[in-house]
């Protein structure tokens, strides 16, 4: 087996410049890269262009970065729980470019996976079929896509091995294995870290082959964003 | 006039027994509580689960577990979890039945619009524009105007689009109306004590009226 382990988070990160492409894991706060957030976030790098389907809360995740500038531009679906966020994309500051969740999840995992583009019915009619390739199939119009990827893919896992192997828990999966394979480095922090060896194979849901770093994260806080409850 | 609980309850007529169901955040949210113990349905939600639970107790509450509206949930017995790309996947493919979603316009031949005002506000298409470009059965759930009493109900939309020609149905807080091919809202029922003028005058698009307009009905 090869042995993706890194000592830390600082380890995972510290190869990421100014100016890097980064696809992070998550959907809202479920799911994220706590501990590699964190890490970036001390290191002060600029002008990340940032691929997420959401863009964290004005105090937590992605949010914390729009706080420091440290983003020039996002790529994402739904950015609606951040008014920073939103004071920076209607005043300019911030580049945006705001796609339909499927088209988002499927350039991701077309560039994971050698597929330059694709056709899709989502944004037919719509501002954000401007300046895109509409073609007809069956009688029904389709806008081409192209494939996304990234410097790095920041993942979030609930378990992982040495090898790199990666098992999620719940809704915290969304777009962490898609990002992990379209990562030109992807660095998965999981919750638990065992040895190669120790995961059943038939429960893997993204294989070693995409991971290049992996270390065990701590002190995970899991912000829970509408905590609802039944009596 | 209908509370949006009431909205919720006549929407929740319109589900059939074995479908696959996605239901958008707000009004949609709350046809949960209606749909009839009688029928079998699945409820997915865009983050990657189908079969939606109740809301857990105190004790229950997971972090790894939320809906599209980023609330704590539960999973119910044969339930199954995925990532967005395979969510993404069955309701492109078609094989999510009935989609319900909120909206800030609806035009007259269905367009729909509930992502952005321009300069104001923009919070995002989400998966919204996924849902209408494939779904079969798409039913918006709003009310008939806005806050400061504009129609929703247009001739075309004036706000950025979602999706064209998807709306096959509306549930407002006055009326339940059906989209015409042809372009027009068919005035298919009304509130409890909301008159046909009361409609026709709240409603900027062409309206249809075709015949005597029946009452909702509530069990």
């Amino acid at each position: 087996m090869i042995d993706k382990t890194v000592k830390n988070v600082a380890d995972a990160v510290k190869d990421i410049q100014d100016g890097a492409t980064l696809m992070m894991g998550g959907f809202g706060l479920s799911g994220i890269p706590e501990n590699c957030i964190a890490a970036i976030l001390k290191r002060k790098i600029q002008n990340l262009t940032v691929i997420s389907n959401n863009a964290g809360v004005d105090d937590f995740g992605i949010g914390l970065f729009l706080n420091q500038k440290m983003v020039k531009k996002m790529i994402s679906s739904y950015v609606g729980e951040n008014d920073e966020f939103e004071r920076q994309l209607l005043s300019g500051e911030l580049e945006v470019e705001l796609l339909p969740q499927g088209t988002l999840a499927e350039r991701i995992r077309a560039g994971g996976a050698g597929i330059p583009a694709f056709f899709t019915p989502a944004g037919v009619g719509t501002e954000v079929a401007v300046g895109k390739e509409v073609r007809e199939f069956n009688g029904k119009l389709y806008l081409m896509e192209l494939a996304l990827e990234a410097d790095f893919a920041l993942v979030k896992a609930w378990k992982g091995d040495t090898a790199g192997n990666l098992i999620f828990k719940g809704t915290a999966r969304n777009f962490n294995p898609l990002m992990a394979t379209a990562g030109k480095i992807t660095i998965a922090e999981v919750e638990e870290l065992v040895p190669a060896g120790s995961l059943d194979p038939n429960q893997i849901h993204t294989p070693g082959i995409y991971v290049q770093r992996i270390f065990q994260g701590n002190s995970y806080e899991k912000r829970i964003e509408q905590r609802t409850v039944s009596s | 006039m209908l509370t949006k609980e009431q909205i919720a309850k006549r929407i929740a007529q319109e589900v059939e027994h074995g479908q696959y169901i996605n239901l958008g955040i707000g009004i949609p949210t709350l046809v949960a509580n209606y749909i009839p113990a009688h029928l079998d349905v699945v409820l997915q939600s865009e983050n990657g689960l189908l079969g939606i639970g109740p809301f857990p107790k105190e004790t229950e509450v997971d972090p790894d577990l939320i809906n599209a509206g980023k609330q704590t949930i539960t999973m119910l017995p044969g339930s199954a979890v995925f990532d967005s790309a395979q969510s993404f996947a069955m309701i492109r493919g078609g094989h999510v039945h009935l989609t319900i979603l909120g909206a800030m316009e609806v035009s007259e031949h269905g367009d729909i619009a509930n992502w952005k005002v321009p300069g104001k506000m923009v919070k995002g298409m989400g998966g919204a524009m996924d849902l209408v470009a494939s779904a079969k059965n798409i039913i918006v759930a709003m009310q008939h105007c806005s806050k400061d009493g504009h129609s929703k109900l247009l001739p075309t939309c004036s706000l950025p689009l979602t999706g064209i020609r998807c709306v096959k149905k509306i549930v407002t807080d006055l009326a339940v109306l059906e989209i015409d091919p042809e372009g027009g809202f068919i005035l298919k029922e009304r509130a409890p004590n909301v008159s046909v003028d009361e409609i026709k005058s709240k409603t900027a698009g062409k309206l249809i009226i075709l015949g005597e307009v029946p009452e909702m009905q509530f069990d």
